[in-house]
This record gives C-alpha cells, structure tokens and sequence, in this order.
C-alpha cells in the first residue's frame, strides 16, 4: 500500500509502489525534488515514519539552509498520525508535535474535511519540505466539501467555535472531541472558544493571543504525551505573550505517559476524552 | 606499472592528484592554527578515486559526496577559493559557509554535497536519479560513500530501489577498509562488496583504488552502462587511507606496518614513479606542477582570509525559501 506520487497525475510511473524502505523512499523523494520533481510521499502512518527519520531530520530539513539557500525540496509527506482504533501501542503514535520541533518544515494538521483537501492542495504550491498528518480517526469523517478547499491557507489558525470564557486550542483528530466537549460546556453555562491550530509549525500565535486576551483562560488539548508536548509548546507560549491576561494557569490535557494498550477502556482511558476535557474546563473556569 | 598512452593527460591526473593533496595538507596545517574547526576527514591516500572518477561523469550530472569530499569539488571544478573559504566559514564559501569542511555543496556543478550521514546521500542520489528517468533526460546520478555505509539499511534499500525501477544510479564506494576504526572483517560477514550486488541483480565490479588510471577506465566503464538506461551499477575502489579517520585518532585499529605497507601503493607515487620510468615527470615538471599549485592554494587562504564572515542578522536566512514566512 505503499505509494510514491511523483506528481498528482495517475499512471504507473507516478503512483509508484515502493519497497517497505522508507528511509530510501523518503530519501528518494528528497532526491526527486532537488531533481525538479514535486514528490508526494505516502509514508502511510506516523509509526513507520520513525523508520525515515533520518532522511527527515538530516537531509530534508537542513539542505536548503546548510548549502547556503542553493537548494529547495518541495517534497510532500503524508502520513496517518494518532491512536483510538484498538491497534496496540506499536501503531498509536501521536508524533505530530515531535515533527513540529523541527525548523525548516512545515507541519500541517488537517481537521476537517475542507482541510484535508484543501491543505494538500496548497502544500503543492510550497518550495519547502511539508508533512501532512492525517488523524486516522479523521478518515471516516463525512462532510460537506465547500468552495473554500481550493483556497485554504497554511498560515493561520482558525476558531472553529467562538466563545468567551475560555480557550480550547486543539488539532487534528482532537478537534471533534474538543467541539463535543464545547457542546456539553454550553450546557453548564460555559461558552468556550474553540481554536483549531492547523498548521503547527510555523505556528500561528497571534491567533491564540487574541483568543486568550479575550478569554483569560485557556487549555489545551493535544493527543500527544503531556511531557515535551506540542500542548507544552503553546503554553509556553501563551506564558511568554499573554501571562498577565490569565486568570488562571493554562491547563493541558494530554494523553496518559503509557504506550497505549490495545484493550477499548484503557485506550479510552490513556487518551484524551471529551469528559476530560470538560473537568479540565471546569477547574479552569472554576477559579474565576 | 600504468599503462601511459597520453603524456599530457596522465600529467594532468598527477597535478589533480597533488592538487588535492596539498589543498589537504594546507587544510590539517591551519586546523592545527585553529583556523579550521570542527571535523576535517583527510583523504589522504584516496586521492586516485575523486580524480579517476568525476571526469568520467558528464557536466550536468549529479553528484552526492560524502563528509570526506574536499577531492571531489576540487575535480568537479568548484573554484578552490570557495572551498578554501568554506573551510573557514566564510560568506563566500562554497555554502556560504553554513557547511563547514563536510557539508561542501554545488548547485552550478549538480553537487549535492557533502551529506554526513554515513549512507543518508544514497536514497538522495535514487531520488535524482528518479527524477531524470521520470523526465526522460540520460543524466547519471553518482553517489560517493564508504564501506561503513554498506553497513547501513540505506545502502541496501536503495540498490534494491534503483535496480527494481532501473534508476541511472552510478554507486561508487571508497573502501578505504576502515568504517572509522572498525575494519571491514570486524563488521561484514561478506567483506567482498562488490558482490552485494548480486543480491539486486545490479552488474558491479571492484578496482584498484591507488591506480588512477585503473579508476578513470572502470569509471568510465560503469558510466557508459548507466547511461545506456539498464539500471544501476556498484563499483568498489579499494583504496586506504594515510592519516586518521578525522584529525586526530589514537590509530589502535591498524599497525604502522600496515600504514607503510599501503604508502608504497600511494597513488600520487604510483603515478609518479610510472612517469619518471617513461622519462614524461623530471624534477623540473613536478617543480612546475608543484609551484603552481602553491601559488593557487595561497591565493586560496588569502581569499578565505580576507573574506567577510555572515552578518549574524542572516542566521535564519535560507531556513524557508524567502517570502514563505
């Protein structure tokens, strides 16, 4: 299942089968694009993604810089990112916010349905290194396509849900979640602002600021592990750019420090759940 | 004794050879004067491959080097300032200075660097290779590496790639028997690498790496059959080299007797004895040949030396391509 699009269109030379060589592909796709080619790599989950990390990291990510700007990659990669089907903890990863440390590339984290066509169709137009992460909770996600996926941006955030008592900034496959959470807020009085990140590197902060200058408080929530988490990241950054309009800390809820287990209710319990979200909402908005 | 039909050429793969020698030599001396920092990989010994090999490969080829590549920008024809002033860090290097001694890149000339992974470059080079083929251009993608790469997954990996998609990949190991100080035997069940290629059906030979004339034709060879479009090749040079790993090691790995027994195979001193027998190098030739490359190799430090370093304010500059962020 493994695909190497050279270019969009369909054909056997490219919509390539590969090898289980991801290094070797992800690296070939480097090298396609340095040779004028615009790759899309299909590296199929963020799990195998590990096995090209050094592809990713020392090559992808330094040539245009370390040669003194005479290269460019316009190479995509696409993966499936995130846990939640019952495949074990080999299969569950939530990498995303590991990728975004990264400088040079450009982290992408579609969410809707508009996004995941829209953002790949944009990625096409980029001159650097871009990594898609599909959550694949997402895929069965039905939804109207609008006129809006032939012009997304990979720059800006967007409030999925505006609100006034709170700043629920989320991605990916954490969205839904986060939005029904929103929901069930609103029962309890709480009107949430929900912020959906899209692109996490280069982050939009000013997005968040304004949302949390408006709010005073703020939570994030993210799939990935809470230690050296994206979530860890933006509160940083809410820390560094809004600390005096807090009324609270920022708080983060993030997935349980386990490699997540096969079994449905403690994979439900090592993730992060609606009804999570909702207490850490409440203990936030309770200091008011 | 080497066959030396063409007076004037072989001459001129001597001065290739001494140019690069001297050019390193010149490098370890201003190392030692701090001038140079960071890892310098000398290619002290291995010289015959770079100046056997690149001039086989055609103008708008591509190439993809390894850490240990000052040789092989030298004879592709990066100007030896640039290179000179990349080993300082200066603005004006070959990449602005950002490389350093292993990260030497060429856009102008298809040089792709200078990648420091051990292996990272091959997949790189079946990339470019990819991208030819896809556009129908007869270009041949050579890529440089060492026998610690065969140890790599990469390496097999991508012969596997090339061969499955008939890739013009031209794979060019330097086994100079030393993956910094693990020798072959100690870390290869088959220590004859050029067979490995069975393994992907890719044709593949092995060549004596200290005979530059030797390299030039079976260069030459493997070229023509890339180029022909049935795929890969593997070439081994079976070469060693003279000094450390980088610049300094403790060289428990290998005898001084071994060190000795492989300087009587010097290329530069193989070349040179064959001219002398044949009366082509006299004193007064290599007196020549040495006082040139003198001269261009103090032009070199004079122009890294003079040169401006980076403005600290373009730090970030080149991270995305401009107006990206």
């Amino acid at each position: 299942m493994r695909r190497f699009n050279a270019t969009p269109a369909s054909g056997p030379d490219r919509i390539r089968d590969t090898p289980l060589s991801e290094s070797t592909f992800v690296g070939a796709g480097i090298g396609a694009a340095l040779g004028g080619l615009r790759p899309v790599v299909d590296v199929m989950t963020v799990n195998f993604s590990l096995l090209a990390l050094d592809q990713i990291v020392n090559n992808a990510a330094t040539i245009r810089h370390m040669s003194g700007g005479q290269f460019s990659i316009p190479l995509i990669v696409r993966m499936a990112t995130g846990a939640g089907r019952q495949v074990g903890a080999q299969h569950s990863h939530s990498l995303e916010g590991w990728y975004a440390h990264i400088p040079a590339i450009t982290v992408l984290t579609p969410a809707t349905v508009t996004d995941a066509k829209g953002m790949l169709l944009a990625a096409l137009n980029e001159p650097d290194p871009v990594f898609i992460f599909e959550h694949a909770f997402l895929y069965a996600l039905d939804g109207e396509l609008d006129e809006a996926a032939f012009s997304v941006d990979l720059s800006h955030a967007a409030v999925r849900k505006p609100g006034h008592d709170v700043s629920l900034i989320t991605f990916g496959g954490s969205l839904w979640k986060t939005l029904e959470a929103a929901t069930r807020l609103a029962e309890d009085g709480i009107d949430a602002e929900v912020l959906d990140l899209r692109v996490l590197r280069p982050l939009d902060m000013p997005t968040i600021l304004v949302s949390v200058r408006k709010t005073h408080r703020a939570v994030v929530i993210d799939e990935g592990w809470r230690t050296g988490s994206f979530a860890a990241e933006v509160s940083a950054q809410i820390m560094e750019g809004a600390f005096y309009d807090l009324d609270a800390p920022v708080a983060r809820v993030c997935s349980v420090e386990v490699p997540i287990p096969y079994p449905k209710h403690l994979e439900d319990a090592a993730l992060p759940q609606v009804a999570g979200i909702v207490q850490a909402v409440h203990a936030v908005v309770g200091k008011r | 004794m080497p066959n030396l039909v063409d007076h004037d050429h072989s001459l001129e793969l001597l001065r290739q050879m001494l140019r690069i020698r001297r050019f390193e030599e010149k490098s370890a001396e201003l190392y030692s004067g701090g001038k140079i920092r960071g890892f310098l990989h000398l290619a002290n010994g291995e010289e015959a491959i770079s100046v056997g090999a690149i001039p086989a490969l055609a103008p708008d080829d591509a190439i993809v080097a390894t850490y240990r590549e000052h040789g092989h920008a030298l004879v592709r024809g990066t100007p030896m300032r640039a290179l000179m002033a990349e080993l300082y860090g200066k603005s004006t290097g070959c990449a602005r200075g950002r490389g350093g001694s292993m990260h030497f890149f060429d856009a102008s000339r298809r040089f792709y660097g200078g990648l420091a992974i051990v292996a990272g470059g091959l997949p790189v080079a079946v990339g470019l290779a990819l991208a030819d083929h896809l556009s129908h251009r007869s270009r041949v993608s050579a890529c440089f590496f060492g026998d610690g790469a065969v140890a790599e997954g990469e390496f097999h990996e991508s012969l596997n790639l090339a061969a499955l998609w008939k890739l013009p990949v031209l794979f060019l190991c330097e086994n100079n028997l030393y993956a910094m100080g693990t020798a072959l035997a100690r870390h290869q069940s088959q220590i004859d690498i050029a067979r490995k290629a069975d393994a992907y059906a890719i044709p593949a030979d092995a060549v004596d790496g200290m005979d530059v004339l030797a390299v030039e034709s079976a260069t030459q060879r493997a070229v023509d059959v890339v180029r022909a479009g049935q795929g890969p090749f593997l070439l081994e040079y079976r070469t060693y080299r003279f000094r450390a790993h980088s610049m300094y090691d403790a060289e428990l790995y290998r005898t001084k007797e071994e060190v000795e027994r492989w300087k009587q195979r010097d290329p530069v001193r193989l070349l040179s004895e064959g001219l002398r027998a044949q009366g082509v190098l006299t004193d007064a030739v290599l007196d020549k040949l040495e006082t040139a490359i003198a001269d261009e190799i103090a032009d070199a430090v004079t122009f890294a030396e003079a040169s401006p370093w980076e403005p600290v304010e373009d730090l970030t500059k080149d991270v995305y391509t401009p107006g990206k962020v």
